[in-house]
């Protein structure tokens, strides 16, 4: 996948695909912790992505090898390329893939980013991806969250329904809304952190 | 808060615009979103449609996607649903195309029959 935005609309398929009525998707930068000393000489980042669904989640032993279809010995043909591509795409810019799942309560993919790794993929359109999955699932709760040092942002569609009353979200206007308000969001928070947001 | 008050006045002004549309009569495009269409350029194709619809202020389309796995080596892929259920699926598909669908088939009601599946199968 070329950006993040990408990686994050095809993982979130995963948690609508699992049923899931309330998704938070999270965005920030901390400093790694093996760096993280008052005398070091550079402070390294790391760029997060955290999607915490409330789905039908996943058996333990599948949840192990979900991630990583080509070291498994799988017995199914039809394991997907979307949580392997996230890792492979956090790997090789100095990050991981951690993937948490209970069954019957919901799931949380994390996937971080050396912020200066050459290899890093860069954000990408996030705010017209979270336009659109609003769009194709107004019923979803759709908690949108970003922070970097000192700035923080989150948007909740809950909070906006309250506000707009007989207004579905997923009304034209009300979109346009969202995509600008997740884009001052975006340069708000991550504006002269992440080189790609001016 | 700032955005609670724009949130008002966006209320106000949907009000004001909302007519008594008939859900049941829209017609669907639905974009394919699995990992292979979106690997394949799935989400400018949909930010396509939902843009061209808007601009020619068409109100009984609605613009979506599926995360159901496609076929990968002709994503991206969306069906058009026609209010009648008659189902359309185009393949290979670009932002232009996009558009062109919606000129020809939402608007004037002619399917793009070359960027269907038909088509590309032959
Ligand atoms: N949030 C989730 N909740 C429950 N199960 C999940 C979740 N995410 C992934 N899974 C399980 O892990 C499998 C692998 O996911 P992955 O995204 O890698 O591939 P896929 O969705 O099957 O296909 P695609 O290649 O289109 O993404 C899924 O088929 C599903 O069974
Ligand atoms: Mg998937």
């Amino acid at each position: 996948m070329k950006d993040i935005s990408l990686h994050l609309m095809d993982i979130v398929q995963n948690s609508i695909s699992a049923g899931a009525d309330k998704i938070i998707l999270r965005i920030w930068v901390e400093p790694k912790q093996d760096t993280y000393q008052e005398n070091s000489a550079k402070i390294s980042y790391n760029l997060c992505c955290e999607i915490i669904d409330n789905g039908r989640g996943m058996e333990p032993e599948f949840a192990k090898k979900a991630a990583d279809p080509f070291k498994t010995t799988r017995k199914t043909r039809n394991i997907g390329m979307g949580l392997p591509l996230l890792k492979l795409s956090a790997e090789m810019a100095g990050g991981e893939l951690i993937l948490e799942s209970e069954l019957n309560k919901g799931t949380r993919i994390k996937a971080f980013f050396d912020v200066d790794s050459i290899d890093r993929i860069p954000l990408g359109d996030v705010a017209s991806t979270v336009k659109m999955l609003v769009m194709a699932n107004p019923d979803i709760t759709w908690n949108i969250w970003f922070s970097s040092s000192g700035e923080e942002f989150e948007l909740d569609t809950d909070e906006i329904k309250k506000e707009l009353e007989d207004i579905p979200l997923n009304n034209n206007a009300v979109l346009d809304w969202i995509e600008k308000t997740v884009n001052d969001g975006i340069r708000k928070v991550f504006g002269g952190v992440l080189d790609e947001v001016r | 808060m700032k955005s609670v008050e724009e949130l008002k006045a966006l209320r106000e002004k949907a009000l004001k615009e909302l007519s008594i549309r008939d859900n049941e009569n829209k017609t669907r495009i639905v974009v394919g979103m699995a990992t292979c269409g979106i690997a394949a350029g799935a989400k400018p194709v949909m930010n396509a449609f939902v843009e061209e619809v808007a601009k020619r202020n068409i109100q009984d389309v609605t613009v979506t996607m599926t995360g159901c796995v496609g076929i990968c080596r002709l994503e991206p892929i969306a069906d058009v649903i026609d209010s009648n259920g008659e189902k359309t699926t185009y393949v290979k598909l670009t932002p232009e195309k996009a558009r062109r669908i919606v000129a020809e088939h939402i608007v004037n009601k002619k399917p793009v029959i070359e960027y269907t599946i038909g088509a590309a199968e032959k």
